[in-house]
């Protein structure tokens, strides 16, 4: 029990420091009028290199990473390690995407995804259902991070869920005061803290454990003796189409969550994102050196701690590992440094849920002429409603399955490509074909996570995102990442659509962004005061 | 597409160089399709053997990727600013 209290001193030392910057950061680089989205929710739209390569590293690797990818590793082996590729594929492949994205919110000033489809393609519809589609995404995500949180209490022996409803409260608290400056600046502290405990870990640890060889030994042995069929230290003839199809599908999915847009909005001009594509790959070579705990924990023989329904919860996995590896103090600091890095994402993503709500719902269905002020007004009480949805999601969801929630939002917000994406590069979509794509796209993905079961718990449905393609009437036990079948789908009727509705001379929306929008730069001039709510 | 050339050509926002529109079209940006690739040929990395340091070829080979993606970002980045 004594070890416990070291470990919780550190941890709830590092958890006020945090908080303390929080609120603080109301005051760094502090605007004349903080009361509008551009300051509350995007920092002033003025980060550079640094600060941008913190935060958006800071946001897109999550406590999740650090719990979840390395529990997939420690139950499947090969097949976890797809967060790998995932965030190697990335980077290039948003490379030009971005900075056109950046360009035309710079001149429009788009707060959200959703602003852009408004603009672009004319349709408050389609605009809405952007929005929503990236609230219901986001949801779930965020209350993966309080799982990220709850695995590292429980490893200290701490239960209930009031530890976790007071930490939340905080960061509600500071993220309503400060917005988007408030991640920004404990990021800092975050990825600092996420790095020194990494590179410590696969240094450490390996040798304790006799070498990476003996690693990889052990666990090629545990899996050859398990009777699972699908896991291994690499892939088989059944995974490898879904090992694939799952880190493209990822990598396609990434920069359409809202919070990741935020991330890129928030810097000042395309040369920190281009920059920032080729540095934020430092973070993939940590992503890779932490899935490999899930072997050291199997060579450690490390066991999960028991939840309250008797059965052992997987994400306890590494908090359990480094209970049993580091010195209690060090311990502290690796699981202060999980609890942060749940903070970080927590505080962005409900930040793009609230201006998702607030420019795309509430100014354009409740008050066409809402003010700056009134808009920041909105986003910071929604951003409160956001996180205890989130709190409800874990204290009513089973949370053992983190990672499915996830792999589900992935699903969902993948849809949104052919507007958000594409758009970017062609106005040749109708309207009316985007919006019966992505409900097309919506029902094959849903329809396709709820044939697949999990046997690991016994669910029948929504068991995860590997669709066997037995389903469609193949003989195989091939699966593949049902987001990307949806996907494939969402494509073929908005592009059958779209020469429906032009053969049938439907009126288009109009767009009213142009093409010299997409390479403006900072300094560039910008459209002042754009009225959505004008263009009807 | 009509409609974006003219608004191209009239010019709505003054930019750099006059006359010419900006883009973000480069020869360079091919080498982008490299690290988009390469991750995702199984049968290039599906391996245990050769081992390097112990760990398996899937490993390693993988976290050698990240070295590629970021020599043809940096490479398309310096080539095209």
């Amino acid at each position: 029990m004594n070890a416990n209290v070291t470990e919780l001193v550190v941890f709830a030392l590092l958890f006020l420091a945090v908080s303390v910057m929080g609120f603080v950061a109301a005051k760094w680089r502090r605007p004349e009028n903080i009361e509008s989205l551009h300051e509350w929710g995007l920092g002033g739209r003025n980060f550079g290199s640094w600060i941008t390569w913190f935060l958006v590293g800071g946001d897109l690797y999550t406590a999740y990473t650090f719990v979840a990818v390395p529990a997939l590793v420690f139950g499947a082996g090969a097949l976890g390690f797809y967060a790998l590729p995932y965030t190697v594929v990335v980077y290039p492949l948003v490379f030009l995407v971005l900075a056109r994205m950046w360009s035309v919110s710079h001149v429009h000033g788009f707060v959200t995804p959703a602003d852009f489809v408004r603009a672009r393609f004319g349709s408050p519809t389609l605009a809405l259902i952007i929005a929503i589609t990236g609230l219901v995404a986001t949801m779930p995500y965020i209350a993966l991070q309080l799982v990220g949180i709850e695995a590292v209490l429980k490893t200290m022996g701490i239960t209930g869920h009031l530890p976790i409803i007071i930490a939340f409260a905080i960061l509600a608290a500071y993220t309503y005061q400060s917005g988007l400056r408030a991640p920004a600046l404990i990021a800092f502290v975050k990825d600092t803290l996420i790095y020194i405990v990494i590179l410590a870990a696969v240094i450490y640890i390996p040798a304790k454990l006799g070498g990476w060889g003996s690693i990889f030994d052990l666990a090629k042995a545990k899996f050859a003796a398990s009777p699972a069929p699908g896991d291994g230290i690499t892939l088989n003839a059944n995974n490898q189409l879904q090992y694939v199809t799952l880190a493209f599908g990822s990598a396609l999915a990434l920069f359409l969550y809202p919070h990741s847009l935020t991330g890129v909005l928030a810097s000042k001009n395309r040369g920190v994102i281009k920059r920032n594509m080729a540095a934020l790959p430092a973070y993939s070579f940590l992503l890779g050196l932490i899935a490999l705990l899930g072997f050291m924990a199997i060579a450690a023989g490390t066991k999960g701690v028991v939840g309250a329904n008797g059965k052992v919860d997987n994400n306890t996995i590494i908090p359990a590992l480094f209970d049993q590896m580091f010195p209690d103090w060090f311990a502290g600091v690796a699981y202060a440094a999980i609890g942060i890095g749940a903070l970080v994402p927590a505080a962005i993503m409900s930040i793009a849920a609230a201006n998702l709500f607030t420019r795309n719902i509430y100014r354009e269905y409740l008050r066409k002429d809402a003010t700056d002020a009134e808009e920041a007004r909105v986003s910071k009480l929604v951003s409160l409603v956001v996180k205890v949805g989130a709190v409800l999601c874990i204290l009513l969801l089973d949370p053992q399955f983190s990672i499915d929630l996830q792999l589900i939002g992935g699903v969902i917000i993948l849809q949104t490509l052919p507007s958000v994406g594409l758009g970017l590069y062609t106005r040749w979509f109708h309207k009316g074909g985007l919006i019966a794509g992505w409900v097309a796209g919506m029902s094959a993905g849903i329809w396709m996570l709820y044939m697949v079961p999990n046997p690991a718990n016994g669910k029948a449905h929504f068991g995860g995102s590997a669709f066997g393609l037995s389903n469609l009437g193949i003989d195989t036990k091939m699966t593949i990442y049902a987001g990307f079948l949806a996907l494939a789908v969402n494509l073929i009727v908005a592009a059958l659509g779209t020469l429906v509705f032009r053969a049938l001379k439907v009126a288009d929306g109009p767009d009213v962004t142009s093409r010299e929008d997409y390479f403006a730069d900072e300094g560039d001039p910008k459209v002042k005061d754009l009225d959505l709510a004008a263009s009807h | 597409m009509d409609r974006l050339l003219i608004h191209a050509s009239e010019g709505s926002m003054t930019t750099g160089e006059p006359g010419r529109a900006r883009s973000d079209r480069s020869p360079w940006n091919w080498l982008l399709v490299l690290p988009i690739v390469l991750p995702l040929l199984t049968f290039l990395f599906n391996a245990d053997e050769p081992r390097l340091l112990g760990f398996p070829l899937f490993y390693w080979l993988q976290i050698a990727f990240i070295i590629v993606g970021v020599g043809c970002t940096t490479i398309v980045y310096r080539m095209t600013k």
